[in-house]
């Protein structure tokens, strides 16, 4: 996938260049020189921390939790094993910029391990990287080779006597792992289901120890915040909404791709990086933030900017930052079908509603799609969407109920049509 | 203490409680599926959806700490809403099958559905349906009523102590299942089949058999191990035994039984089971009644007595007979004379008889005995011994128990051992020299036991060392108790035990061994308050020929230390009586009455369990046939020998006259008298057999279970060498090699091990090797 905008991640990363990606390069980019400063000159982990909560950085994997809050959750004094886990499985349908940091910029997530390390005072860290994209995570364990032959990963990193270890560990295809206790779970060689929490991991994490897992695309912003200053990232974008963003937009436009852009860009202006329209089609809906996040209409979606306050403001999640655009082609039935036997399929079946009512809510839209619906089919699929959200132990259950509320509240007529009839009220084509 | 609202109701409860549990001791019930308070918590079966003020959406009760001035809801609209929610998600997918499911009845969905389920469904899709897994002859799945509660997966996991089952697949195609190609083979593996909540699990010897409600529960005591576990035997309306469930009591067996416990009944319908008295005339077995029966009997131990004198009498009983046979049979046989009573068949080492303190027992409760920091336990199949108590020892050591282990082969006990010792039998007594030494060592202190010759090693210093730091606990198990230095590795215990201030004891075995010795069913010694005798032991009443033996409950060529003396003894002798619920081949030889006497269901009696509590229960139902309880047998027959003091109409009659037993504490003593005596490296020559006697042979029920008898834990190699001794006599897994002991020699397929002791040869005590001498004795293999 083509990225197509730069912000703090990608600034220089010529991606047309195939070693763009070695050690080398990104030193030649500015890279570890945060680290190094931080090394050097002793910068005490609460500086970091603080560094981090100025510069505003909100989870990048979806929940938008600040980072440096997340960090100073760390009981980093207590003795004994702690670690940094990053989450880069990303399994969210529609969503594609991790695959792209690590695939083009690997050293940025490994430097802000590092550094993540350091300041919650973790000296074992892994890389979770999703099984579907296994060239990624050998691309990835050969930057790891590159960075313990420098002496930046291992015993007494450049001679400052902080130790650091970093694993790559790859998924093997589960959407639930990127939940952040499947995936320890994962790791430690269990089936990849989420764990009750509490406790958190920050107090009870992977084989038991305190934990902070962070996304790909947060722990790449790191090197960034700590070489130019968290109040530089800030300025980068909005208010409460610091820094730039990946965005993978796909879907009917012209030019799909990763675009990092300052948070608060108009959503008009992301469709038009993104070439506007494929063919000149309409606009119908857009699902801003990866599949579980509620769709919204054309309407709604254009008065919207890409940052988090704005897109919750409108009823829906900036999630991951996939953009998933939709022009007026889509059968709203059919799409969401789709989306619902994702979730069924992607179920860990560990929580009653969650592993029934997945497969209940994917029947009956199938069974609408097919033609075979009945009437009262939508208040049933509200009244189990209602028994499911918020009564599990993760949030997939949420994801998969939030596209059938939001699809069936916006575009009720294209169900109710569909059960009548027992066809598309649109032509649907899709390719 | 955190104070907080329940339902209006302000409670307190300690801090780290979570809301089930509080509800649950305040009598508040919420309905649950995953949550068993003997299990982690799993929280996804989400019945137990409550409301809490104040947070995001309904909290799982089983999961949620209480916090200080929390409001919880647990019948609020939200709450009850949830909880419907989550009941009609269980059911969409349930076949609903009840009328045709054994759980019909006791199922706690059918129980909740009544009060959370809709009348009618809104689920109109196909159902999925799953297909049944094999788990071994015990267990029968029907997996499509499974509602994925994991509560088996958790089981087998921390309580069985080795994962057997998981959830395979997602969605809801998600499946229990073991391992491919396995089966649960756990000797707890019974349980999951109480903790299933629905008929996903269930018991496959009971199914089919008889609805849950036609069935009357009656209380009793599980007979096959010392460890005295309650159970609930449940009757048909045909008065037959058709199950065996646990009843809870937490200080011996917590909520669980052992598969012994709980799959032994089927032994009592077994065709061997005898129903009409027999006596032997010309050779040939005729059925009479009881009269004549008892008449021949008596007729026969008199005419012995007459020949020979009443010391050509032996009477020997299997442990697993009630207090109550024990007390009337050794009243009677000293009513005519006979002090040859012993009920020890397995020990060979008899010195310390006369100079013992008390009673033999565990050296404390099982309570206390799990909570100790540090045991030590010495010469046991933990798992086959005491399969409950091996539980609890798990579970302790979880938290932070110290267990060390020294046998003659290294047992896969499925617990975190601090330390496990393979040592040859033969230098069990050194080793615990060793021990004695280092605690000494460490200590100052002094014994009088004379350990010049002994060295200690690094292992043995560091079984000292924690037994010391925690007043350690330290148990002789069977094998133990079975060798001929039996009393010199009692008092090196009790010597360890008072070095490191802590505490020692035996396991004992069967299931009233403690009674056996309460009530005077030993050699030297009336009751505790009676007086001093002078007759043979087990071992000496076979060595020694007798005239006439009397066995009661006991089928003496499998259960004897030296089978082949004791078939060799029963054959020679001129009368043999038998009071026993079965009858076999080796015992029509033998024997020359046999009065067909009632297993622990037939009967009323009592038990004193490993830690001297005394246990009665009556008999639940009646006996089969023309069987009789052996303590009316012993009264009836006594009366024959016009014997003064059986007059007892009833059980409590019988049990009036051990009243000064019943408080038992002031007669439990490990203590004993001794010479002093040196211990040093014993110079090792030659073979020593393991006469191994399996976790479902240990008595006549468990024999003949038929379907504890087809579980992986029956099927025992008969020949077993160490790999050692397979490498020096040139022997591979599959070889054949002959055996050879005393007169006995025999062909078996040898199975190598890693894990015997070099010089210990493993040869099962079973039917097939009855001609085999003794258990611990020299063995000869040749390849």
């Amino acid at each position: 996938m083509a990225i197509f905008e730069k912000g703090v991640i990608f600034a220089d990363v010529d991606t047309s260049d195939s070693d763009c990606w070695r050690l080398d390069e990104y030193l030649k980019r500015g890279g570890y020189q945060a680290l190094k400063r931080i090394l050097a000159q002793k910068v005490t982990p609460e500086e970091v921390i603080n560094e981090m909560k100025t510069s505003g950085l909100r989870g990048r994997g979806g929940a938008g939790f600040p980072t440096g809050l997340k960090w100073s959750f760390m009981p980093r004094t207590m003795p004994g094993q702690k670690y940094i886990m990053c989450n880069s499985d990303e399994g969210e349908p529609g969503t594609f910029k991790d695959r792209d940091i690590l695939n083009f910029n690997p050293h940025a997530v490994i430097e802000g391990m590092i550094i993540a390390g350091y300041s919650i005072g973790a000296s074992v860290g892994y890389n979770y990287i999703h099984g579907e994209i296994f060239e990624i995570y050998q691309k990835f364990e050969e930057a790891l080779a590159e960075a313990r032959a420098a002496n930046l990963l291992g015993n007494n990193i450049l001679g400052s006597g902080f130790d650091f270890e970093l694993h790559g560990h790859h998924g093997y295809g589960a959407y639930i792992c990127g939940d952040e206790t499947a995936l320890l779970n994962s790791v430690e060689g269990r089936k990849g289901q989420p764990r009750f929490k509490p406790p958190f991991p920050a107090g009870h994490g992977l084989y038991g120890k305190p934990t902070t897992i962070n996304n790909t695309e947060s722990l790449a912003s790191v090197p960034f915040i700590l070489r130019d200053g968290g109040q530089t990232f800030m300025d980068q974008g909005i208010p409460n909404n610091g820094g730039t963003k990946l965005f993978s937009v796909s879907g009917h436009v012209e030019r799909p791709g990763n675009f990092e852009v300052p948070l608060g860009t108009p959503f008009s202006k992301l469709l038009e990086m993104a070439g506007g329209m494929r063919g000149g089609k309409k606009l119908k809906a857009v699902i801003p933030g990866g599949s579980s996040a509620p769709l919204l209409p054309a309407d709604i979606m254009m008065e919207c900017t890409m940052d988090y306050d704005s897109i919750a403001k409108a009823g829906s999640m900036l999630g991951s930052g996939a953009v998933i655009v939709m022009d007026e082609d889509v059968c709203m039935v059919k799409a969401l079908e789709r989306l619902s036997y994702f979730y069924h399929e992607e179920s860990c079946g560990q929580c009653t509603p969650c592993r029934e009512g997945t497969g209940w809510l994917y029947q009956i839209v199938h069974r609408i799609e097919t033609g075979h619906g009945r009437a009262g089919d939508l208040e049933l699929l509200d009244s189990i969407g209602n028994q499911m959200a918020g009564r599990t132990i993760c949030a997939l259950s949420d994801a998969a109920v939030f596209p059938v509320r939001s699809f069936t509240k916006h575009f009720r007529h294209e169900f109710e049509y569909h059960i009548e009839h027992g066809k598309c009220l649109v032509n649907h084509r899709w390719c | 203490m955190i104070e907080f609202e329940l339902d209006g109701k302000t409670v307190s409860a300690k801090p780290g409680s979570t809301i089930l549990e509080v509800a649950l001791q305040e009598g508040k019930y919420i309905p649950h599926f995953c949550y068993h308070k003997k299990l982690s918590i799993a929280a996804n079966c989400r019945m137990c959806l409550v409301e809490v003020e104040k947070a995001r959406g309904p909290a799982p009760a089983c999961a949620t700490p209480i916090t200080e001035g929390m409001k919880v809801h647990t019948c609020s609209k939200m709450a009850v809403e949830a909880q419907q929610g989550v009941m009609e998600f269980l059911l969409i997918n349930h076949p609903l099958d009840c009328p045709i499911c054994d759980q019909g009845g006791e199922c706690q969905l059918q129980d909740l559905a009544v009060g959370y389920g809709r009348s009618a469904s809104r689920f109109e899709e196909d159902k999925r349906a799953v297909t049944d897994k094999d788990l071994g002859p015990l267990v029968k799945t029907t997996m499509t009523r499974c509602i994925h509660c994991s509560r088996c997966v958790r089981f087998t996991d921390e309580i069985a102590g080795f994962q057997e089952l998981g959830m395979s697949y997602r969605n809801n195609h998600v499946e229990v299942m073991p391992f491919i190609g396995k089966t649960v083979d756990s000797e707890l593996s019974g349980n999951i089949i109480d903790i299933c909540p629905v008929g996903a699990l269930t018991s496959k010897p009971f199914r089919d058999t008889a609805r849950s409600w036609e069935l009357s529960r009656r209380k009793s005591i599980s007979p096959h191990d010392a460890l005295g576990s309650n159970i609930q035997v449940h009757i048909d309306k045909y008065h037959k035994v058709v199950r065996v469930l646990p009843l809870e009591n937490e200080a011996l067996n917590e909520c669980w039984l052992s598969d012994r416990d709980r799959f032994s009944y089927e032994g009592l319908y077994h065709e061997e089971r005898l129903t009409q008295a027999m006596i032997k005339q010309d050779g040939k077995w005729i059925k009479v009644d009881w009269e004549t029966a008892l008449n021949y009997a008596a007729k026969s131990i008199n005419g012995v007595k007459m020949d020979h004198g009443s010391d050509a009498i032996g009477v020997l009983a299997s442990a697993i007979s009630t207090t109550e046979e024990l007390h009337l049979l050794q009243k009677m046989m000293r009513g005519i004379g006979v002090s040859n009573l012993d009920y020890r068949l397995e020990q060979q080492d008899f010195s310390l008889d006369g100079k013992q303190e008390g009673t033999n027992y565990l050296g404390s409760s099982v309570t206390d005995f799990v909570a100790n920091k540090s045991i030590l336990v010495v010469g046991s199949m933990l798992r086959e011994e005491q399969p409950l108590l091996t539980q609890r020892l798990r579970q302790a050591a979880k938290h932070e128990c110290e267990l060390h282990l020294i046998n003659l082969k290294q047992e896969d006990v499925k617990i975190e051992l601090s330390s496990q010792l393979t040592v040859d039998p033969r230098k069990f007594a050194y080793t615990l020299g060793q021990i004695l030494k280092a605690a000494c060592q460490i200590s100052g202190k002094t014994t009088t036991i004379d350990l010049a010759q002994v060295e200690v090693c690094d292992k043995t210093k560091a079984i000292a060392e924690s037994l010391l730091k925690y007043n350690g606990h330290i148990v002789l198990g069977r094998i133990a108790r079975s060798l001929t230095d039996y009393a010199q590795l009692l008092v090196l215990s009790n010597e360890i035990a008072s070095v490191v201030a802590g505490k020692s004891g035996i396991l004992p075995n069967l299931a009233n061994e403690l009674g056996a010795q309460l009530v005077g069913f030993i050699p030297y010694r009336a009751a505790f308050n009676g007086y001093f005798t002078k007759g043979l032991n087990a071992s000496q009443m076979l060595e020694n020929q007798r005239k006439a033996y009397v066995l009661l409950n006991t089928e003496l060529e499998r259960d004897a230390y030296n089978t082949q003396l004791a078939l060799a003894a029963l054959n020679k002798a001129k009368t043999v009586i038998v009071m026993s619920a079965y009858i076999n081949e080796d015992m029509l030889q033998y024997a020359d009455v046999i009065l067909p006497v009632t297993p622990y269901t037939e009967t009323a009696g009592s038990y004193v369990n490993m830690q001297g509590t005394w246990q009665t229960f009556n008999g639940v139902t009646r006996p089969l046939g023309d069987a009789k309880p052996a303590w009316k047998v012993i009264r009836v027959l006594a009366n024959k020998f016009n014997l003064d003091g059986f007059e007892q109409d009833s059980i409590e009659d019988v049990r009036s006259e051990l009243t000064g037993l019943k408080d038992t504490s002031s007669y439990l003593n490990n203590s004993t008298k001794f010479d002093s005596f040196a211990v040093g490296l014993p110079k090792i020559s030659g073979l020593i057999r393991f006469g191994v006697t399996g976790i479902y042979s240990g008595d006549s029920i468990v024999r003949r279970s038929a379907s504890l008898q087809q579980t992986a834990l029956a099927k025992l190699p008969v020949l077993t060498l160490s790999s050692e001794l397979a490498t020096k006599l040139n022997l591979a897994n599959g070889n054949e090699a002959v055996v050879k002991q005393s007169h006995a020699q025999n062909r078996y397929n040898v199975t190598v091990s890693e894990q015997l002791a070099s010089d210990v040869v493993l040869l099962a005590k079973n039917h097939d090797s009855i001609n085999f001498a003794g258990s611990y004795d020299a063995i000869e293999i040749n390849a």
